[in-house]
């Protein structure tokens, strides 16, 4: 058939406006049919200059913008940042700041990967499994904004410690919400990782061998899910996590299931740090209080922190000024995208989209 | 209780016995009436059409925790309405660079093919509007030509999303149109006829569900890819082709597809409640009141299958029909011809 049949390739723009690229990333695909030939990524359509702005504010005043770069997990960004600067200025930070700051970070974590597992399965279709992560999710929210005020673009964590201490109650309301998080995330379990249509769906779909991850860099869950047990928790424990028990899932598939199970396994995880943070949060001050005009040595810093989409880090290089000299901004998400192109020939449109939802990118992230 | 059965019929005899008594040529009142017969259909598809969708949402939100439309009349009954109200009035744009006939053509098209098929439906003893011998093989060639129209939709539009949805229309329905006929041979078989109000009347004393559980399966299954309904809605796939074949549409025009893809739903699910459930045929209740309960017991299973299941892959459901769908169905008509062959022998014996 096919020697007398003549077919023609030709390219389809998949994005930036469409509704699986998850904001407005732009896939430059040439087709053979359904099957992608090459792709090609194209980036930029969030970009804002945000490693220029910094060059202009005050080290205090560019703290709310870093929650804008990966917007799913806010607290993290800032984390990572305000960690750049203590390492920086070398601040000590309070012993009950850093429980804090775990507390935070690990209900950012966990609202952002109810995002991911929510945007992956509409990407597939299964609604409904979309609306039970979502409300899930907002139960999340609805602590996080106990605590810091804001849902999404949380300025919680600032160099030096936290703003704010907890709310009162603020225990039982955790209880409550994870009791109903558990259900929740049994039901959705059921609804969808069983499904035999979204394990078709998804399994040895988008495989990503573990050398091929970490030569294109990829950290977080991505990486994990491809057999390697990176995370900087346990490798590099920074704050308190040396204190707390937890397990790093690792999967070794690599395919577009088990980046999307590793999601479910971490919020479990999750979950459990955040119920030994309260239980040993300890009694003392919030803050160490730096100078509102607060000049640290020239210099240079590099912090970094595992976020939710991997390792993200933020290299700061001060002259003394009370303004950074330069801020660059490490993005895992930046280079999970990068391997789209490595993985994509062969694979139909639909397998394509499915592949795109399980790397979980966020583009206020990748274009900065 | 019977006249409360046979209602329409009485109320039909009462128009055409006026027509004769006005002095009406019977040729004009077979006309008056067959025109007649298309308003109370074309009624009947616009209802079905409002009250799905509004089930539709309102199942959903159901299942999903959320409350589904509430704000326009009560319980939101008014929604599907308002928005028809706002699709009228929407412009119909026109992409400079479609094929215009093709892209006009399409939607009329898809809709026509719609209400020619409630024409078959039988609401009840003697209520079909078109009552034909062989009226199960004409619904199920008229339901087909609606692939055409998503194949002009797709090519006419000039989008490459539109033409992928067309293909895969295409490739989906016309495969799965060969188990859904042959799922439904077994159904002829036991009732010894292709008219859709024998076959009800066959069921009188078991429904066919309990002698062809088999093809019950096969049927809902290709019915499924037929309407193109998840988990088999490729066609119209928003995660990947935007909205398929009908990327480009608006308005009015949209509606119309949007339209007929509800009103297909009804119609596959009342044929399959004729063909498995009985259709008209039970005790009490007067039978196109069987009827349309059957058929909602049957769209509500199609319904909540949509918001159950995610998107089958493509290769996967085409395999799954030609591995699967056609050799069972085949299978089951071996079967049922075993099993008439065997239950004529004993009888016989047994006398």
């Amino acid at each position: 058939m096919s020697d007398t049949l003549e077919t023609q390739e030709y390219s389809l723009n998949l994005g930036p406006q469409h509704p699986s690229t998850h904001g407005v990333y732009h896939a430059r695909l040439r087709l053979d049919g359904e099957t992608i030939v090459s792709c090609e990524n194209v980036i930029g359509y969030l970009h804002r200059g945000m490693e220029k702005l910094a060059e202009s504010r005050t080290y205090a005043q560019f703290a709310p913008f870093t929650s804008r770069f990966d917007y799913l997990s806010g607290a993290l960004n800032t984390w990572g940042y305000a960690m750049a600067l203590e390492k920086l200025g070398g601040v000590a930070v309070p012993e009950r700041a850093e429980y804090l700051r775990v507390i935070v970070g690990e209900l950012q974590r966990i609202a952002s990967h109810l995002v991911m597992l929510a945007s992956m399965v509409i990407d597939l279709n299964a609604v409904t499994g979309w609306m039970y992560a979502f409300t899930a999710r907002e139960g999340i929210l609805d602590l996080l904004e106990a605590v810091t005020g804001s849902r999404m673009t949380i300025n919680y964590i600032v160099a030096g410690g936290v703003i704010e201490d907890l709310p009162s109650e603020f225990e039982s309301k955790v209880k409550r919400t994870f009791e109903d998080l558990r259900s929740r995330l049994a039901d959705f379990d059921r609804l969808v990782s069983g499904n035999e249509i979204f394990q078709g769906r998804t399994k040895g779909i988008g495989v990503i061998e573990s050398g091929t991850a970490l030569e294109f860099g990829m950290t977080g869950p991505n990486l994990r899910a491809s057999g390697v047990g990176l995370d900087l928790r346990k490798d590099a424990p920074y704050s308190v996590y040396d204190r707390i028990d937890f397990e790093v899932p690792i999967l070794r598939g690599g395919d577009t299931f088990d980046r999307y199970y590793i999601h479910l396994l971490e919020i479990h995880q999750s979950v459990r740090i955040v119920e030994q943070a309260l239980d040993g949060l300890p009694s003392g001050p919030l803050r160490t209080k730096l100078p509102k005009a607060w000049k640290p040595a020239a210099g240079e810093a590099f912090g970094t922190i595992e976020s939710t989409r991997g390792i993200q880090g933020y290299h700061i290089v001060s002259d003394g000024s009370e303004r950074p000299y330069r801020m660059h901004l490490r993005s895992p998400a930046f280079a999970n995208i990068a391997i789209v192109p490595e993985i994509a020939p062969g694979l139909t449109i639909q397998d394509f989209v499915a592949t795109l939802a399980s790397l979980d990118i966020v583009l206020g992230e990748i274009d900065r | 209780m019977q006249t409360l059965n046979d209602l329409f019929l009485i109320v039909s005899g009462l128009l055409r016995g006026a027509m004769g008594s006005w002095g009406f040529a019977p040729g004009l009142t077979d006309a008056i009436m067959a025109l007649v017969s298309f308003v109370a259909i074309a009624a009947l598809v616009t209802v079905n059409i409002i009250v799905i969708l509004w089930v539709d949402r309102r199942f959903a939100a159901f299942f999903q925790e959320r409350l589904g439309p509430n704000r326009v009349g009560p319980f939101g009954l008014l929604q599907s309405i308002n928005d028809a109200v706002k699709l009228i009035g929407k412009e119909s744009i026109m992409p400079a660079a479609v094929d215009k006939r093709v892209y006009k053509f399409a939607p009329v098209l898809i809709f026509t093919v719609t209400i020619v098929l409630y024409g078959f439906l039988p609401y009840g003893k003697g209520l079909a509007p078109i009552d034909m011998g062989a009226g199960l093989l004409f619904f199920v060639a008229v339901s087909s030509t609606s692939t055409i129209a998503i194949l002009m939709a797709g090519w006419g539009s000039n989008n490459k999303y539109s033409l992928l949805g067309g293909m895969r229309t295409v490739a989906q329905v016309i495969s799965y149109e060969i188990p859904l006929a042959f799922s439904m041979i077994g159904v002829v078989m036991l009732s010894g006829s292709m008219n859709l109000g024998s076959i009800s009347a066959a069921q009188h004393t078991l429904w066919n569900i309990i002698l062809q559980p088999i093809a019950f399966f096969v049927f809902i299954v290709a019915s499924l890819a037929e309407l193109t309904r998840s988990p088999f809605d490729m066609t119209e796939a928003e995660q990947e082709l935007i909205a398929g074949y009908h990327t480009e549409y608006s308005g009015m025009r949209f509606a119309l597809f949007f339209m007929a893809e509800y009103a297909n739903l009804f119609s596959v699910a009342a044929l399959g409640a004729t063909l498995f459930l009985g259709g008209w045929e039970g005790p009490l209740l007067p039978g196109y009141l069987w009827f349309i309960g059957k058929t909602w017991a049957m769209v509500l299973v199609i319904l909540w299958l949509r918001w159950s299941f995610p998107r089958a892959r493509v290769d996967k459901m085409m395999k799954f029909n030609w591995k699967v769908l056609i050799p069972l169905s085949i299978a089951n008509i071996l079967l049922t011809g075993v099993g008439i062959k065997l239950y004529q022998y004993f009888s016989t014996v047994g006398r």
